[in-house]
């Protein structure tokens, strides 16, 4: 199939950047769309042209690296998969695909389809882990966990955090990231001993850093690579509450 | 921490949903007098519950109570917001649509509509009765009153007046239809089994009051 892409080419941080057209030809409809990206860099060095830059790794859908806002879907038009796991005939022939980056002031540009997300680091930094000191290790049966926390617990942490939540909301909000790593570990009897100050600081340095507000339009949600539930910003809301009136 | 209790985006939004949800009341007991009008067309009815909200010493404190509730509610809806666009200074080429809710993207826009159309409503009705504009209504039992009831239907023998009236009211209803779920989430209540039962509720109630405030002026118009 035949495409004719849109995509935003920055040189770097701060620089101004544009959106570039290149038509690609014959392409797959079974090849992924990092392939067909590959193909099109393939053809743009045998120019002498620059590459286009975007993120990616295990391309499994596993490792939460890529990224990309195609046609206005952050990972594409397919629901609950991640770009790496896009296939091309999900796009007609002849389309036009117009390919961002991930806009949040949080998330600024690298260089062009790349953005730095090291701000979902400083929000775990900021408590999303549990402070055990190391003993024998104990067994797994020692303590009794209600069947569907466990389950609700395993749902949140599947958040490979891509930061595709932050990129459909309309306020750039994290609301949703920083929910799943808040409930993975509110969830379980191990993360209750921290819940208070964890909940309070992470969504202290989420608001420091810069990300908006949530409106509850559910955006997130429908976007989520992983389905991660709002039921999760729920939770976080509850236990953000609980933290500070008690 | 506590000294970024006032600052954090969740509190905000849980004084936020908190306020509205009494806004909400509000909205509920102001149908209910104005239905009076439909049923009691010799505005007696109406004109006794408008002498009432006027004068009862309780009333009066809730409507302080409600317009610091109307203040704080835009307040800190705009400042939201603001921070909202700050948070993705450049846009999308091709904006995304995958919301809940079309009403939710547009919050901002639909409450500042509400706010004009307070004011309107304020200087139509309040305004006057502060000046003591309000020509007189004699009633048998308990005395004289002011007749709002006719400032109402007086107000509503104008078309264009009707149309302005229809249309700021179905835009409050969006308002409603997308705050209504939002709140109970901003508070932190879903659940499994009664956030559908909430979601299905809020539409049937932005519904409700928003035809019911709407069949008022069409009524008074038409007869
Ligand atoms: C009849 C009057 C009103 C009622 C009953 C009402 C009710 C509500 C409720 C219940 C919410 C949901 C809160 C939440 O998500 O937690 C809400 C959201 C909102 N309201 Fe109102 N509201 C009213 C008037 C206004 C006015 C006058 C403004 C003026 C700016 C306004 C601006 C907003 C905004 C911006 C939001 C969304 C906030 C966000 O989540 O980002 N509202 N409203
Ligand atoms: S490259 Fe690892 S999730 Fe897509």
């Amino acid at each position: 199939m035949d495409l004719k892409l849109k995509i935003w080419r920055q040189q770097g941080p701060g620089t101004k950047g544009k959106f570039v057209e290149y038509p690609v030809k014959n392409i797959s409809a079974d090849a992924s769309f990092l392939e067909m990206m590959d193909i099109l860099n393939e053809e743009l060095v045998a120019k002498g042209e620059e590459p286009v830059a975007f993120d990616h790794d295990c391309r499994e859908g596993i490792c939460g690296m890529c990224s990309l806002y195609i046609n206005g879907n952050p990972h594409g038009p397919d629901s609950a998969i991640t770009t790496c796991q896009l296939h091309m005939r999900k796009f007609k022939d002849g389309e036009t695909v117009v390919i961002e980056p991930w806009r949040a002031k949080p998330f600024p540009v690298i260089k062009d389809l790349m953005v730095d997300r090291s701000a979902f680091d400083d929000i775990i930094q900021a408590g999303g882990y549990v402070s055990i000191n190391t003993g024998g290790v104990p067994d797994a049966n020692d303590i009794p966990i209600k069947k569907e926390n466990a389950d609700l617990a395993m749902d949140a942490a599947s958040c490979i955090g891509c930061g595709a939540c932050v990129a459909a909301c309309k306020n750039a909000s994290a609301m949703l990231f920083v929910s799943a790593k808040v409930s993975q570990f509110a969830l379980l009897p191990q993360g209750k001993i921290e819940a208070k100050r964890r909940v309070e600081s992470m969504v202290a340095v989420m608001d420091d850093i810069g990300f908006g507000n949530c409106t509850n339009t559910y955006a997130c949600e429908a976007v989520c690579p992983k389905e991660i539930s709002v039921t999760n910003i729920a939770r976080m809301n509850r236990e953000f509450f609980v933290a500070k009136v008690s | 921490m506590s000294g970024t209790f006032s600052y954090s985006s969740i509190t905000k939004k849980i004084w936020m949903s908190l306020f509205g949800l009494f806004l909400m009341t509000f909205l509920v007991v102001h149908l209910g007098i104005n239905l009076l009008l439909l049923f009691d067309p010799s505005r007696e009815l109406f004109n006794i519950a408008a002498h009432f909200m006027g004068t009862n010493p309780a009333i009066q404190i809730f409507q302080w109570v409600l317009f610091g509730g109307f203040i704080v509610h835009i307040i800190l809806g705009v400042i939201l917001q603001i921070q909202n666009w700050m948070a993705r200074p450049k846009g999308y080429k091709i904006s995304g649509t995958s919301e809940d809710s079309i009403f939710s993207r547009y919050m901002i826009y639909t409450g500042i509509i509400i706010f004009i159309f307070l004011v309107i409503h304020l200087g139509n009705f309040f305004v006057l009765k502060m000046q003591g504009a309000v020509p007189e209504f004699h009633h048998e039992g308990a005395g004289h009153m002011e007749d709002m009831g006719l400032l109402v239907v007086n107000l509503f023998k104008s078309t264009g007046y009707v149309i302005f009236y229809v249309v700021l009211l179905l835009i409050m209803g969006f308002h409603l239809d997308h705050a209504f779920q939002s709140a109970f989430q901003s508070l932190g209540l879903s659940h499994l089994k009664y956030t559908p039962f909430i979601k299905g509720f809020g539409h049937f109630f932005a519904i409700v009051i928003t035809a019911g405030y709407i069949i008022i002026p069409l009524v008074i118009h038409f007869t």
